[in-house]
Formats: structure tokens, C-alpha cells, sequence
């Protein structure tokens, strides 16, 4: 165990409900540096909740979330857990970069924009700087060309790339992937598939929620099936998908592969 | 026709349809319509041709001095009031959407009451103030008397202003709400706090939405500063009745003032105009670039 470094993330036992639904059931789940996380499973089990959670868009009922060693929502007073203020959530956002599925550029930016707003209006780096590292980072997903276009002028596997860069510009830890290549027409995957394994390859943390088991095959260290807000069966690739010990993860992707 | 198969016969009538010269249908009900149109207002301006109308003292008093001062305060008034009511709007919007109960209840109560009560009534309120409030300010530090602070200026600025703001947080809020929950997400996951969100991504987005609205108020607002004339703010109405009643040019004076009316609402809706454009950037037409976008590199401008 010497020579190990500690996980990065650390979910335990971790709840959610809404109302009566329980989307989170205890999951307990913990990620080294550096590793490709991806989690699969059906249509509501909870998948997108647990990402959610991992940077507070949702607050959890129970259990507890560590990243980097941190506690996230709350901080040890005595013997009680207070709850973290909007500003120190915010902070602790800033370990964690999230892609979503619409991709959710902002309407009223270009796409240079949107990479630099968080870089300029967070963390008040310089504009010139922000605005230079947001080139290099539009080369990275190949749309330097785009820099001045809207969101809308752009196809769904250009916004998702230029989304992945701005999450990029704030130089997360960790990315946090919700289907992002649910959203997009079949041609235009591959290209969104290609930065996030050029990512992967540098040596970014990424939890990835996705049904491309071809790319969780190839790309993730770990995969994890949930369903109805557990964690149903946990192992490498190899296993989970090719080789699934539980009935229920045996028939999701018998559905999805057909 | 026989039984035969008809492909010839057919495309022989079709050349002849072809041939055929077309005539436009007949509007006749839209003819009528317009005649009477036409008449109606032959007939109006025939009345205001050879009614008693000096059309010179029209010209004369379009650029009066009382008239200028008039319009310059109707202009001044608008614009604070509108200035005072979007303040006002945006902030009790936020406080309306806000999770902490008084800051809501307030809100509710801003909205319920400004809303709920003629504003006649409440610039009467505002300008009687006095009668409540002998003396306003922080008791033992700096105090006035009310009659000294509330100027006809002040009472109505305060009347048409926060009358104002509870329908333009009525108009914030829709706003607002029409902004998708993406955005706020995407702003939370770069870290923005809940101000930063509201400022730097959800304001501008609803402001596609608040615009056309707002930009009619401001309209209507130009109209309403004449409702202060019953607590002597000279706009330019008032100056022009004040003159009337010396002169008894009623009709003219009324003309000089339609004038000036319709010649600042005009300019405020070129300015709407402009506006709406602005903001509906990334949405629908794609605005004109600024620079040939493909492949310049790193350029350092914003
Ligand atoms: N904001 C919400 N309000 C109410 N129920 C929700 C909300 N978000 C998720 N749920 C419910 O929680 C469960 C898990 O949802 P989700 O995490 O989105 O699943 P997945 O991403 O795996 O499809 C579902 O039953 C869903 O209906
Ligand atoms: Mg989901």
C-alpha cells in the first residue's frame, strides 16, 4: 500500500432523495488520480444525481463526499457538520469541471467567451492571459477558428468541445462527464470521444457517465454499473462489460449493444 | 370522358390552362374599407385645416421657452423614474426569487401593494407625506422637515418610480425564469457564486425578454410624468395649460405638446430598437463580424 496515492474522490455512503424517489442509495465510490472513472446503467438510476452531488449543483441527504482530502458542503465545528457558504461552495467547485449533456454554453457568448469568462470572472486572471490560454485551449479541441462564433452558430460536437474547454480553463482536478455525447447526431461523437481520450491520455481525472461502452472499454481504468441509486457491480472494463456477474448489468448492456 | 387512357387529351388541356392570362381576385370589401378610411380622414384634416387653428402659434410656441423647460423636465422625469423603477424591479425580483422568506415576503408585499393601488393616489400619498411623517431623517443626527424634502420633483420621481419597479420586477422575474437551468448550472460549475451567475449570466439572457417590454414602459412612462401636473412638477403639459389658460390657444398649445410627445417617443423607439438587437445576440440572426474570423491566431483584443 506504500507508494499509493491517496483517492482523489471519496464518496461514502452517499443519499439523495427527491421527494419519495431515492436516486442515490449509498453509493460508495473512490477514484485515484489520474484515473478514468466511467459509470453506466439504465435511464434514471442516478448516474447524473451522483456527478451532481460530486460539485454540489445538488446537496446530499447523507453519507459524505471528500475531494482531495477536503469535505465538501460542510466543515467540522466541535462535534456538529456546518453547512458551507454560497461563496465557499463556490471554491470548492472549482476542483471539479462538469460537461454536461446540452452542453449548456452560455446563449449570449462567443465561444472564446465562454472559455475565458470563468478564468476573467472567477479568478480574476488577467484578460489578456485568460484570453491567450483560451487560444491554446480552442487548439486543443481544433476550433481556433471558432473563437468568435455563438453557440448557435456552432454544431452540437463543436459546442461540446468548446464546453470542455471552458470546464479546461479553470484548471480543474478532476472532469466530470454527464453523457456528452448523448445529445449529439451520430457523426459528430467521434470528435467529442477524441478530445476526451487526448485528455485522458494527459493524465486528467475523469469521471465519465456514458453509453459508449466502446470508449469505457478502451479508455476507462474502472467501470461501474448503477441502478435504481446503487451501485450494482464495480470492476475493470474487461469485466464489467465483457465478462458482467449480475443479471441486471448483463441485460443493460445487452440493450445497449443491441 | 371514355374510358381511354387519358395522357394526351390531359397535357393538351393543361398547355391550354397555361395559355390562359390571370386575373388578380377581387378585394372589393377591402376597397370599400379603404375608401372610407380615406374619407374619414379627408374629413379630419379638412377640420383641422379650416377649424380655428393658427397653425403659426403652433410654431411659435413649439420652441417657447416654458415649452422647452417642460419637455427638458418630462425628459428628466422619465428618465430618472424609469432609472428608479428598474432599479427597483430587478431588485425585488431577486428578492422575490430568493429562498429566504423575508426577503420574498417583502417583495410580495412591494409588488402587492404598488400594484394594487391607482397611481393617482399614491403620488398624492407621496406628496402628502408630510402629514404622517412631519419630519423625516435619523432622529438626533440629521433630521428635515418633510414639507422641505418632499419637492414635487421628489414626490413624483418616487410615485411613477416605485409604482414603476413593482411591474418591472413582474417583468425581471419572467425574465429571469426564462433563462434555462442549464446556464445557471454551467455558471456553478466554473464557480460563480449565485450574484456572479445572476450578473454576468442570467441578466444579460433575460434580457432579451425584459427589453421589449421595459422599452414599452418607458414609453408609457413618457406619457405618465403628465399625471404630475396635479402636484405642480411643470412637465411640459402642465407648462403648456399654463400657458393656454393666458392665451386661450388651447387646441394649438395641446398640438405643441402631441408634438414633443410623439418626437421623444419616436427616438426611444429607435433606441428600443437598437437595444432588442444588441441583446438578442447568439440568438436567431447572426450578427454582422467584426473581423474575417477564420484562422487568425492569438490576437490579443477582446
Ligand atoms: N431535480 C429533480 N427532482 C426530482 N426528481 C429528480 C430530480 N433529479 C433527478 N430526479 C430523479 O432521480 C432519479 C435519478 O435521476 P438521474 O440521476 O437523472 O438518473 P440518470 O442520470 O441515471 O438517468 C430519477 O428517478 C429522477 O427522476
Ligand atoms: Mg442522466
Amino acid at each position: 500500500m506504500t507508494g499509493r496515492p491517496p483517492p482523489i474522490v471519496v464518496a461514502h455512503q452517499v443519499t439523495k432523495r427527491f421527494n419519495s424517489v431515492r436516486a442515490l442509495n449509498g453509493v460508495s465510490l473512490s477514484i485515484d488520480p489520474g484515473m478514468v472513472q466511467c459509470i453506466i446503467g439504465p435511464s434514471g438510476s442516478g448516474k447524473s444525481t451522483f456527478l451532481r452531488c460530486l460539485n454540489q449543483i445538488e446537496k446530499i441527504d447523507g453519507g459524505a463526499i471528500l475531494i482531495d482530502g477536503e469535505l465538501i458542503g460542510y466543515r467540522q465545528v466541535g462535534n456538529a457538520l456546518r453547512a458551507l457558504s454560497d461563496a465557499e461552495i463556490a471554491r470548492q467547485r472549482l476542483a471539479t469541471g462538469m460537461v454536461f449533456q446540452r452542453f449548456n454554453l452560455f446563449h449570449h457568448m462567443t465561444a472564446l467567451e465562454n472559455i475565458i469568462e470563468g478564468p476573467v470572472t472567477v479568478l480574476r486572471r488577467p484578460r489578456r492571459e485568460a484570453i491567450a490560454e483560451a487560444m491554446d485551449l480552442l487548439a486543443r479541441v481544433g476550433l481556433t477558428d471558432k473563437r468568435d462564433s455563438y453557440p448557435i452558430e456552432m454544431s452540437g460536437g463543436q459546442q461540446q468541445r468548446v464546453a470542455i474547454a471552458r470546464a479546461l480553463a479553470m484548471r480543474p482536478r478532476i472532469m466530470l462527464f454527464d453523457e456528452p455525447t448523448s445529445a449529439l447526431d451520430p457523426e459528430l461523437v467521434g470528435e467529442v470521444l477524441a478530445v476526451m481520450r487526448d485528455l485522458a491520455r494527459s493524465g486528467m481525472t475523469m469521471i465519465v457517465v456514458t453509453h459508449e461502452l466502446g470508449f469505457a472499454r478502451e479508455v476507462a481504468q474502472d467501470v461501474v454499473f448503477m441502478d435504481r441509486g446503487e451501485i450494482v457491480e464495480q470492476g475493470p472494463p474487461s469485466q464489467v462489460l465483457l465478462n458482467p456477474q449480475h443479471g441486471r448489468t448483463r441485460e443493460f448492456i445487452s440493450a445497449v449493444l443491441t | 370522358m371514355t374510358g381511354q387512357p387519358a395522357a394526351r387529351p390531359v397535357s393538351a388541356e393543361l398547355e391550354r390552362l397555361v395559355g390562359l392570362s390571370i386575373v388578380p381576385r377581387r378585394h372589393y370589401g377591402r376597397w370599400v374599407a379603404a375608401a372610407i378610411i380615406l374619407l374619414l380622414f379627408a374629413w379630419v384634416v379638412k377640420a383641422f385645416a379650416e377649424g380655428q387653428i393658427a397653425w403659426k402659434v403652433v410654431g411659435q410656441f413649439l420652441t417657447a421657452p416654458a415649452i422647452l423647460n417642460g419637455l427638458v423636465n418630462t425628459v428628466i422625469m422619465t428618465a430618472c423614474a424609469m432609472a428608479l423603477g428598474i432599479v427597483l424591479g430587478v431588485l425585488f425580483a431577486i428578492m422575490y426569487m430568493s429562498p429566504n422568506p423575508v426577503l420574498r415576503g417583502s417583495a410580495l408585499f412591494y409588488i402587492w401593494f404598488f400594484r394594487g393601488t391607482p397611481l393617482l393616489l399614491q403620488l398624492l400619498l407621496w406628496f402628502n407625506l408630510a402629514l404622517v411623517f412631519p419630519r423625516i431623517g435619523i432622529p438626533g443626527l440629521i433630521e428635515f422637515r418633510t414639507i422641505d424634502v418632499i419637492t414635487p420633483f421628489v414626490a413624483t420621481l418616487l410615485g411613477l418610480g416605485m409604482n414603476q419597479g413593482a411591474y418591472t420586477a413582474e417583468v425581471v422575474r419572467s425574465g429571469i425564469l426564462s433563462v434555462e437551468v442549464g446556464q445557471t448550472e454551467a455558471a456553478k460549475s466554473i464557480g460563480m457564486t449565485r450574484l456572479t451567475t445572476l450578473r454576468r449570466i442570467i441578466l444579460p439572457q433575460a434580457m432579451r425578454v425584459i427589453i421589449p417590454p421595459v422599452g414599452n414602459e418607458f414609453i408609457s412612462m413618457v406619457k405618465l410624468t403628465s399625471i404630475a401636473s396635479v402636484i405642480q412638477y411643470s412637465e411640459i403639459l402642465r407648462n403648456a395649460q399654463t400657458i393656454y389658460y393666458a392665451n386661450a390657444r388651447v387646441i394649438e398649445l395641446l398640438i405643441v405638446a402631441a408634438i414633443w410627445y410623439l418626437a421623444v417617443v419616436t427616438l426611444l423607439q429607435i433606441g428600443q430598437f437598437f437595444l432588442e438587437r444588441y441583446f438578442s445576440r447568439g440568438r436567431g440572426e447572426r450578427r454582422a463580424r467584426h473581423k474575417a474570423s477564420p484562422g487568425n491566431g492569438a490576437g490579443g483584443q477582446p
